[in-house]
């Protein structure tokens, strides 16, 4: 069974052409990224906005947890249904699936900015106020660079959860890596379902750890020290867990 | 969308039992796991990266990828249900393990200490003294894993397991948006009861966080 996969995978005839494995995976990338995109738009301004004010925290957490149970899925296939009839042909699949993973996305962005931002030391932050910095130099100068980890963070799950639902994308026509899963199933052919799978897998991995090596040199020397110990409070473990389709 | 649960009472309900235990068990499976390498974790500190580090990449793999992988490595039928099960107990397993250590290193070295001089020791001491005092961040754990477990069977439906995920697919292939729309209703309704039932266990099993919130 696991033989016949990596045949599969090293045949050159599946790498080529408008099917082939280079392009459906240029296509995953580009459904992901234009997905985060959006995610980021929405959920940094937001985040920086109620942990510097500290309003609306609670709704956002409620909000947040609410989206969590929100059968992604179900969603995008509800979604093209019931509107596939008011957008424009070439969004009848592709606008539903963007907004899907944009709405999968937008809670680690958000909740993630806006913790990291709240659990800046308030010493920090007084000391800044002190010095004379304004609202506005306090949330660039200090708080942004001090939750720049967990903003990181958050950043990371949500490009791995949009990454692994992309796949569900192909359920509707569209393409990306999940048309070898769909196809392969249809056609009763484990081998394109498995390699499809392996490719999505190893494609997780590898951005994974190209945010982990973001995270390692963006983030300001001085704060790094602060993650020796790990955090352990019930507002962390939510920000900080994920899920993937 | 009601005329479809009136017509189909049996289906929708088989459904969404198979879905409940499908949600359900893999968390309990994996905290009993969980439990045992999370104290170790916590307990010999060397090993809370590397356990922490591996239970992430697992996280890592997508979990679609991960039910079609399964019959490779189980040697299971591409549309058995034990694929997902397995699947979705090493995800709760990877979160949990994480979960767990972070509890038990919540607990305040000088609470440690009280007990110690209060002749609790090993064994006794963790279950009696550590564990309970973990379980507001354990549950948190618990209810992240199980939200998204009902989420992620639904997916499943994508490889014929039934559940209420078939009535994503069989409102797609009809057409009908209403029955799609039934089918996340009733994900939302069991995912949001789950979270309220963990939220009740952590209530009851942690009646002094009432007691210092009164005062």
């Amino acid at each position: 069974m696991i033989s016949s996969v990596f045949s599969w995978l090293g045949d050159g005839a599946n790498w080529s052409g408008p099917d082939g494995i280079t392009h459906r995976l240029v296509q995953h990338l580009e459904y992901s990224f234009g997905a985060l995109v959006f995610v980021l738009i929405i959920g940094i301004p937001l985040g920086l906005y109620i942990g510097h004010t500290g309003k609306g925290g609670v709704a956002i957490a409620g909000v947040a947890n609410a989206l969590r149970a929100l059968p992604t899925f179900g969603l995008l296939l509800y979604l093209v249904i019931a509107y596939s009839g008011n957008l424009p042909t070439d969004w009848i699949y592709l606008g539903p699936a963007l907004f899907v993973l944009v709405v999968l996305g937008v809670p680690a962005v958000l909740s993630n900015t806006y913790a990291g931002v709240q659990n800046v030391d308030p010493a920090a932050r007084d000391a800044a106020r002190g010095m004379g910095m304004t609202g506005m130099q306090v949330l660039w100068r200090v708080e942004v660079p001090n939750a720049l980890p967990l903003i990181i963070s958050g950043i990371r799950s949500s490009l791995l959860q949009i990454v692994a639902t992309a796949t569900i994308a192909a359920y509707v026509t569209l393409g990306g890596l999940g048309r070898f899963m769909i196809d392969g199933l249809s056609q009763r052919d484990y081998a394109q379902m498995a390699g499809g799978a392996v490719l999505v897998g190893l494609l997780a991995v590898a951005l994974d750890l190209v945010m982990a090596v973001i995270q390692r040199y963006v983030v300001s020397r001085g704060i790094t020290g602060r993650y020796a110990l790990p955090a352990a409070s019930a507002d962390v473990v939510a920000a900080e867990s994920s899920v993937s389709v | 969308m009601i005329n479809y649960l009136k017509n189909n009472p049996d289906n929708v309900s088989s459904w969404f039992f198979t879905h409940l235990w499908m949600s359900v068990l893999p968390v309990v499976i994996g905290l009993i796991i969980a439990l045992p390498i999370g104290w170790v974790a916590s307990r010999y500190r060397w090993t809370y990266p590397p356990i922490t580090n591996l239970a992430g990449l697992l996280y890592t793999i997508p979990s679609l990828a991960l039910f079609i992988l399964m019959p490779s490595i189980l040697g299971t039928k591409i549309l058995s249900p034990v694929n997902m099960v397995v699947a979705l107990t090493v995800y709760s397993l990877a979160l949990l393990v994480r979960v767990v250590a972070d509890g038990l290193n919540s607990v305040a070295p000088d609470i440690r200490a009280a007990a110690t001089a209060m002749g609790f020791s090993g064994i006794g001491r963790f279950l009696r003294v550590d564990l309970p005092i973990a379980v507001p961040v354990i549950t948190a754990g618990l209810r992240v894993a199980t939200v998204s477990n009902v989420s992620l069977v639904s997916v499943g439906a994508l490889i014929g397991v039934p559940q209420l995920g078939s009535l994503f697919t069989e409102g797609f292939s009809r057409y009908i948006p209403g029955i799609t729309l039934l089918g996340i209703l009733l994900c939302l309704a069991l995912a949001l009861v789950l979270d309220a039932l963990i939220v009740l266990g952590s209530r009851v099993l942690t009646p002094w966080q009432r007691a210092v919130a009164k005062r």
